[in-house]
């Protein structure tokens, strides 16, 4: 097989991969950031605290995620043609990859939110902020560091699920690989996909990376400056009560 | 101001109950810093922390600024619209600061105005004006973790005086600083009280910070007020818990048989007088000096000295009588029969 032949491949079914990961990730986003902060304000103590809420939401996230994603494919088939008209192809691969991400993001988004102090919650409670106030002002500008770190790992994993979405008719570049490189042979054509998929996985991971650091200003990443600071004068020893530093 | 009658606040968990607050009731007067002092546990910060509700006091009442907070409507989750409405005018500073680590301290400060829903420009303004006030103008584009612990105190109080509140609730605000810092901090929280009148309750384990800012003081002891007063009447009152625990002249073991210790404590103007050489020249009696301390508490000179006379109480009426007459408080400690046994 060719280089031109492996690009006249490759390409659409990088796009389609794009596509689908793209359109599953706005989806998983659009419900997934929701159901975090939910499982987050419904919970014991949350702002939103009902317990029987919490408890339906909990058992539904993990049977979400306790189903094999093989098997979530095959049983989505009705939906998905409801949603999209088809059970083939790229558009209609997405419907069962969001479906599938979504739980997994959405217990990320709850780790993420729950790392918020709570004394932050209490500053905003006693400036008289409503609970939709707290959310926005605080819950989520505040996570948003790791928020996108978990972005970026539900991305990543739905990569990965995109590849066996395409062994069942979904297409992109996990197809690709299976029906060339496994299927006739072609293990050249693979490893060049596989490294493909390296790079696009590396690419997001980088910049998943950078963003959440250049959005986080607690101390470690604070800049050079400040580094520096903390290097020659270490001002945590002079302001730290050691009564209550124990 | 802040009033609070019958404050009780028990929390139920798995069937045990323990109670924080028993029926604890607090006038704070308008204008005045009061501080409420006690070990950790003794229900201090559950006390503070119903004064703006942040916790739903089991039963009584909370009335601060003539509005009675325990009646508006609302849960320890969310607050009803007329709760939310108060609270914007009592302002409150954290032991940890509680800054929003996203935002710059500009940002943090103009937190409570976005909320009240000031428009940008004014916004702008206001957090300006606060940040010279707290001395921070210059940090306006720091973030929280590119500052000292004071430092952050400071923007903490700045953001919680942006609802020009008339009521400032601090829950150990310089617990985490270090001496030095807190005495700054501690100065910046006077001169806002007298600059700008404002309320202050201030909850602390520390008997400096109440020594050094405050007008009045409650002690709490499990869960209950056992003392409050202003602090110049506790002082004059020898049996005080609190004016001895503000004012310490040290443990002492014993006097000897046969001899009169004597506690004596003066207020404002009475160290003026050399009280001990003239009592020594009146009665030709050698006084022994056994311990003194002088300190300015709430604005005015506050001393005690303990002494020791020859002779039984019975032989030092007339030396007592003496002392008495110039104004000054004497308290006889009776040593007699416990000291000497020991």
């Amino acid at each position: 097989m060719t280089w031109d032949q492996m690009q006249q491949l490759m390409w659409p079914a990088t796009w389609e991969t794009l596509g689908m990961v793209g359109i599953a990730t706005l989806a998983t986003l659009a419900v997934g950031l929701p159901l975090g902060l939910l499982l987050v304000l419904t919970d014991k103590g949350g702002l939103l605290q009902n317990p029987a809420v919490a408890r339906v939401l909990g058992v539904v996230v993990n049977v979400g995620r306790s189903v094999p994603f093989v098997i979530l494919i095959v049983a989505l088939i009705p939906f998905t043609r409801w949603v999209t008209g088809t059970s083939l192809g790229w558009q209609a691969a997405s419907v069962p990859l969001a479906v599938g991400a979504i739980p997994f993001f959405a217990r990320l988004v709850e780790t993420s939110v729950r790392e918020v102090e709570p004394g932050l919650v209490e500053a905003l409670q006693a400036m008289g902020a409503s609970t939709a106030t707290i959310v926005r002002k605080t819950l989520l500008p505040e996570a948003l560091p790791a928020l996108i770190a978990s972005l970026t790992t539900t991305v990543i994993a739905l990569i990965g699920y995109s590849a066996m979405a395409g062994t069942v008719g979904g297409g992109g570049l996990g197809n690709l690989a299976i029906t060339y490189g496994y299927q006739r042979f072609e293990t050249g054509f693979m490893w060049v996909i596989v490294a493909e998929l390296v790079i696009i996985v590396t690419a997001l991971q980088l910049l998943g990376d950078l963003t959440a650091r250049r959005l986080s200003h607690r101390g470690e990443h604070a800049g050079p400056l400040a580094l520096l600071r903390t290097a020659t004068a270490k001002p945590g020893a002079r302001d730290q009560d050691p009564v209550s530093s124990h | 101001m802040i009033t609070t009658k019958g404050l009780t606040k028990v929390y139920r968990s798995r069937g045990r109950e323990v109670t924080a607050l028993h029926g604890v009731d607090l006038h704070v007067r308008e204008g005045e810093v009061f501080g409420v002092v006690g070990t950790s546990g003794a229900g201090k910060s559950t006390l503070i922390r119903c004064v703006n509700l942040l916790e739903r006091p089991t039963s009584g009442t909370v009335t601060v600024d003539g509005v009675e907070l325990t009646a508006l409507p609302g849960d320890e989750q969310r607050a009803g619209r007329e709760l939310r409405e108060a609270r914007r005018r009592i302002g409150m500073v954290f032991q940890h600061f509680n800054l929003l680590a996203s935002r710059t301290v500009q940002q943090n400060v103009e937190l409570p105005l976005e909320i009240i829903g000031l428009d940008r420009t004014q916004r702008r303004r206001k957090a300006a004006e606060l940040l010279d006030l707290v001395g921070l103008a210059d940090k306006a584009r720091s973030y929280p973790s590119q500052l000292s612990g004071g430092q952050k105190q400071r923007v903490g109080i700045a953001r919680a005086l942006a609802g020009d509140p008339k009521v400032l609730l601090s829950d150990e605000a310089t617990s985490a600083l270090d001496p030095e810092t807190t005495r700054s901090v501690l100065k910046l929280l006077r001169d806002l009280n007298r600059q700008l009148g404002l309320t202050v309750l201030l909850i602390t384990h520390e008997m400096d910070v109440i020594k050094t800012v405050c007008d009045s003081a409650a002690l709490m002891r499990g869960g209950r007020v056992v003392e409050s007063g202003a602090l110049t009447d506790l002082l004059a009152d020898n049996s005080s818990r609190l004016a001895r625990d503000l004012f310490p002249l040290g443990d002492f073991a014993s006097g000897h048989p046969g001899r009169t210790v004597l506690e004596i404590t003066f207020q404002g103007d009475t160290p003026a007088q050399p009280f001990v050489s003239q009592l020594a020249r009146t009665y030709q009696i050698d006084i022994n000096i056994l311990g003194a301390a002088v300190e300015t508490i709430a604005g005015r000179m506050v001393g005690r000295m303990r002494v020791e006379l020859p002779g039984a109480h019975a032989d030092n009426v007339v030396p007592i009588g003496y002392l008495r007459e110039q104004g000054l408080q004497v308290d006889v400690l009776d040593f007699d029969a416990n000291g000497a046994a020991a």
